[in-house]
């Protein structure tokens, strides 16, 4: 089996370069504009909900062109200015000096510098801003939210983070698969066997296809989103697609929000419409469809109001127009049933990977 | 045949399908009516004694331009030391006013009606009944005697006790001394009667601080029987004028007046007694007002029928050509009493004061003074509104009257940009010969268009002051709390940004934080100023 080598250094390195380049840059404005007595302002796009449109062509929502202004002169701006700025600052810091941060750090060091934040929501909604304005995701200013997913199967990756510099690991050494952290984000990738990349919604699903040796049958990395996915393992998948050109597979629930999970990993959320970088456009959701619940006699849940309601939704996104989106969705409700991926247990345990699994990805050929 | 078979009740016979009526003495009526009179329970009998007793004292300081010192004692009777409320209390009311003549000093207290105050001049009390009526009511629940202490010239001191003989209206001195000495002329008056200080005590305590307010030109002291002293010092030396007596408007005058009038006099022309009885009228007017009403001028005015009388009192309020009263008769507190009255009792952060011309209704004239009192420890949160009337303050049925009513229609914190909650104090003072009051109690005021015109008028002004104010002194919060912002911040920005600019110094950028030290500068300037004009206005 061939494996795929690429150079370790080189793309996220240089993104790095970049990416303190940008962050000097907005110093170095409103430093200059301080300097010549004038009040300092910056411009991003707005992410209110009208400025969020969605862009046929890169399949995702994106900002429109609406802008926002804010200016150190406006006395309602002036605070969150000052925490902008700040954050930059200590963004640059992490960078620099290789440290990572939770969304909840981010909260308690701004203490050490007289920036005051009344909650964790109001950082964390900074941070969102400093995003847009430099269009890159906080992953990558090496600040991470607490949740985390599990990625595992033939992949060698080589850390960057500082004390692990060059060390290589196979992400099939451990049978529970290895948290999609900070570390593994920035790792590069060195090696793969892998032809396929099989997301699942839940940890059990993952368990399972470890055990029954899915990377090994179907030559694929595993990767648990844990629900919907953290931003982080957006990422990973993306990079799994891009750098490995292996296609991306997702396994969901057969509700709409396994499919609305698929959607988000294919497409992105509105919530990130001021990044790139995080979607997998050619990703195939795989199931478990609406239409599968009779095809395959699987046990089910009655839906109530509330994934009826969710439905609607769906159906007026412009992103459900076309192919199996909406004929799924009108299943659901036609049927108005949903169930788990577990509920193929009722056929024995390994039902899932022996039959559907392998039946799924013949029909993901043609979607 | 209506009445009881004692000589002097009411009695009311029918003769030529004409009623008459047969007089009671004027201290019996007030006996048989003390609930009209604010007597009606023991707690409000000692809060209007003590009212009464200490608005003569002022009135009698104010006639003469005097400067008030009133000293109040209200204490237990010894007997009833140790018992519960109500009891018999001793109420001492001392001033340094002019005076009275010993001659008239027994029946200035002990005949009702017998007032210096029966003619048309703008005083707290009305016909000098309300002392009486406080000795009547000590007399009837005590049966103890009333002490008065006089002097005018502060050497020669007459002491008087007395009763009064309630069903022929007259005193009954029980003794009479003189001694010299030295002092002040004044009055002293020491009654006792039953009363509450435990229900009444708020009230007493709500009169004299409100009565500190509109006249801080007197010193009061008052010791409660607790011993408690209720200190209210002398704040000003102005005075207001004295008011001066004057006649009659023929606009206001009435049937009953005006045929007790024709009965007494002895003027035999028409023209004459119109001059000399009433206000503003003169030959020519009185003239073309007899022509108007249609009587000859040589009528002999004391020959005229009753319905004669009739169309004459008509005519008089329907005749235009009179002039309009004139206010030289009130006295105003005016800007120096309220400004220094709000000043020491409310101690607001800031106020404004309007004083409206004079106006008339029915033919009294009346002013109308409007002050507004604004922020400070002082007021409590909400509104207050102090209503006086002839400086003396009203402190029963607020919703009933007509500043009341105006108070709450036009204050509108909404509209003029006043802080919800924050303390606020409306007073109110309407000087007029005769108050126009809803009822006998005089706690309330009747809603006169006029009035209520004018009370409108002055309160808006008021409002607008303040307004002014607040937009003003907004402002200054304004770039003051903009220049505390930017001092916060723009250091901090400052900072961050020369670390990520890696530049080599801070970036200089405190010119941007003077920008607003010289705005403030020039807003407080001007806030100065508009304080000094609305004071000027006023």
């Amino acid at each position: 089996m061939p494996k795929q080598r690429r150079g370790p250094k080189d793309r996220s390195s240089n993104r790095k370069v970049e990416l303190k380049a940008i962050l000097q840059e907005l110093g170095k404005k409103v430093y200059d504009s301080l300097d010549s007595n004038q009040f300092p302002s910056m411009d991003f796009p707005s992410r209110s909900v009208k400025n969020i449109v969605y862009d046929a062509k890169a399949k995702q929502y994106v900002l429109g062109s609406r802008k926002v202004t804010r200016s150190a002169s406006n006395i309602k701006h002036i605070r969150p200015f000052t925490q902008l700025t700040w954050l930059a600052f200590f963004a640059t810091q992490l960078v620099g000096q290789e440290k990572t941060s939770t969304l909840r750090d981010v909260y308690y060091s701004s203490q050490a510098y007289d920036i005051e934040f009344d909650d964790q929501s109001e950082s964390d909604s900074i941070i969102t801003d400093l995003e847009t304005v430099i269009s890159r995701a906080r992953e990558e200013l090496n600040i991470y939210p607490e949740e985390r997913s599990a990625i595992f199967g033939d992949l060698d990756i080589e850390y960057t983070v500082r004390g692990y510099e060059g060390k290589r690991l196979n992400l099939s050494s451990h049978p529970d698969g290895y948290l999609i952290g900070p570390s593994l984000s920035s790792a590069e990738f060195v090696d793969t066997s892998a032809e396929m990349v099989i997301a699942v919604e839940k940890g059990g699903l993952f368990t399972r296809f470890v055990e029954e040796k899915v990377h090994e049958r179907f030559k694929a990395i595993i990767v648990d989103t844990a629900g919907q996915p953290p931003r982080a393992t957006r990422y990973m998948l993306r990079r799994l697609h891009d750098e490995l050109n292996l296609p991306v597979y997702i396994m969901t629930d057969g509700d709409v929000y396994g499919e609305h999970i698929a959607m988000v990993i294919i497409s992105g959320s509105a919530r990130a419409a001021h990044l790139r970088d995080l979607t997998v456009p050619s990703g195939k959701w795989i199931g478990i469809w609406a239409s599968d619940i009779a095809k395959y006699n699987l046990p089910t849940i009655p839906m109530n109001e509330v994934d009826i309601k969710r439905v609607h939704d769906l159906k007026a996104d412009p992103r459900y127009q076309k192919g199996i989106w909406p004929r799924e969705l009108d299943t659901f409700l036609k049927i108005k049933r949903k169930c788990e991926l577990e509920a193929f247990s009722k056929f024995g345990l390994t039902t899932i990977v022996d039959k559907y699994l392998p039946e799924k990805l013949e029909i993901a050929k043609s979607l | 045949m209506i009445g009881s078979n004692s000589g002097r009740t009411i009695v009311m016979a029918h003769r030529n399908n004409q009623s008459s009526f047969s007089e009671i003495s004027p201290s019996e009526f007030f006996y048989r009516n003390r609930d009209l009179a604010g007597f009606s329970n023991p707690a409000k009998a000692l809060y209007t004694a003590t009212r009464e007793l200490v608005e003569n004292s002022l009135d009698a300081c104010e006639s003469t331009a005097t400067l008030p010192k009133i000293s109040v004692k209200i204490r237990y009777s010894e007997e009833e030391r140790h018992e519960q409320d109500p009891r018999t209390y001793v109420i001492t009311v001392q001033d340094n006013g002019n005076g009275i003549d010993p001659r008239q000093a027994p029946n200035a207290f002990g005949k009702v009606f017998y007032g210096s105050k029966y003619r048309l001049k703008q005083a707290r009390g009305m016909f000098g009944m309300g002392g009486t009526m406080a000795i009547l009511y000590g007399q009837i629940t005590t049966s103890k005697p009333v002490t008065i202490t006089t002097s005018t010239d502060g050497r020669e001191f007459h002491t008087f006790r007395l009763l009064i003989d309630i069903q022929n209206n007259k005193p009954i001195i029980l003794s009479r001394s003189t001694r010299r000495g030295v002092g002040s002329s004044g009055t002293s008056v020491e009654m006792l009667l039953h009363g509450d200080f435990f229900r009444a005590s708020a009230k007493i305590r709500d009169y004299f601080r409100q009565t500190a307010l509109v006249t801080p030109y007197a010193e009061i002291t008052f010791i409660d029987p607790q011993g408690r002293l209720w200190y209210f010092p002398q704040t000003t030396k102005t005075v207001p004028k004295a008011p001066i007596e004057t006649k009659p408007h023929p606009h206001g005058f009435d049937f009953e007046a005006m045929r007790r009038l024709l009965k007494q006099t002895d003027e035999s022309s028409f023209p004459k007694l119109l001059m000399n009885e009433f206000h503003r009228v003169g030959k020519q007017t009185a003239r073309n007002f007899l022509t108007f009403a249609k009587f000859d001028l040589r009528t002999d005015p004391r020959k005229i029928s009753n319905e004669e009388t009739v169309r004459l009192v008509d005519a008089m309020h329907q005749f235009d050509g009179f002039l309009p009263p004139d206010s030289n008769c009130l006295s105003p507190l005016g800007t120096e009493i309220l400004k220094a009255g709000i000043v020491s009792e409310l101690q607001p952060e800031f106020y404004s004061i309007a004083i409206r011309p004079p106006a008339a209704y029915s033919g009294y004239p009346f002013i109308v003074e409007v002050a507004l009192a604004y922020g400070g420890k002082v007021i409590g949160e909400g509104v207050r509104l102090y209503r006086f009337a002839n400086r003396v303050p009203l402190l029963y049925d607020e919703a009933s009257d007509v500043a009341g009513q105006v108070v709450s229609e036009l204050l509108d914190r909404r509209a003029y940009n006043i802080p919800r909650e924050a303390p606020l104090a409306v007073i109110t003072h309407v000087c007029s010969t005769k108050i126009p009051y809803k009822s006998v109690g005089k706690e309330f005021l009747a809603e006169r268009p006029e009035l209520e015109k004018e009370l409108k008028n002055g309160l808006r002004e008021t409002l607008r002051q303040l307004k002014s104010y607040l937009s003003r002194k907004g402002s200054i919060e304004a770039v003051q709390r903009r220049k505390n912002i930017y001092g916060k911040y723009l250091p901090l920005i400052a900072q961050f940004s020369q670390s990520l600019s890696g530049a080599k110094r801070p970036p200089k950028y405190q010119g941007l934080i003077k920008d607003y030290d010289d705005e403030l500068a020039i807003k407080v300037e001007q806030i100065a100023k508009t304080k000094k004009r609305t004071e000027g206005q006023i």
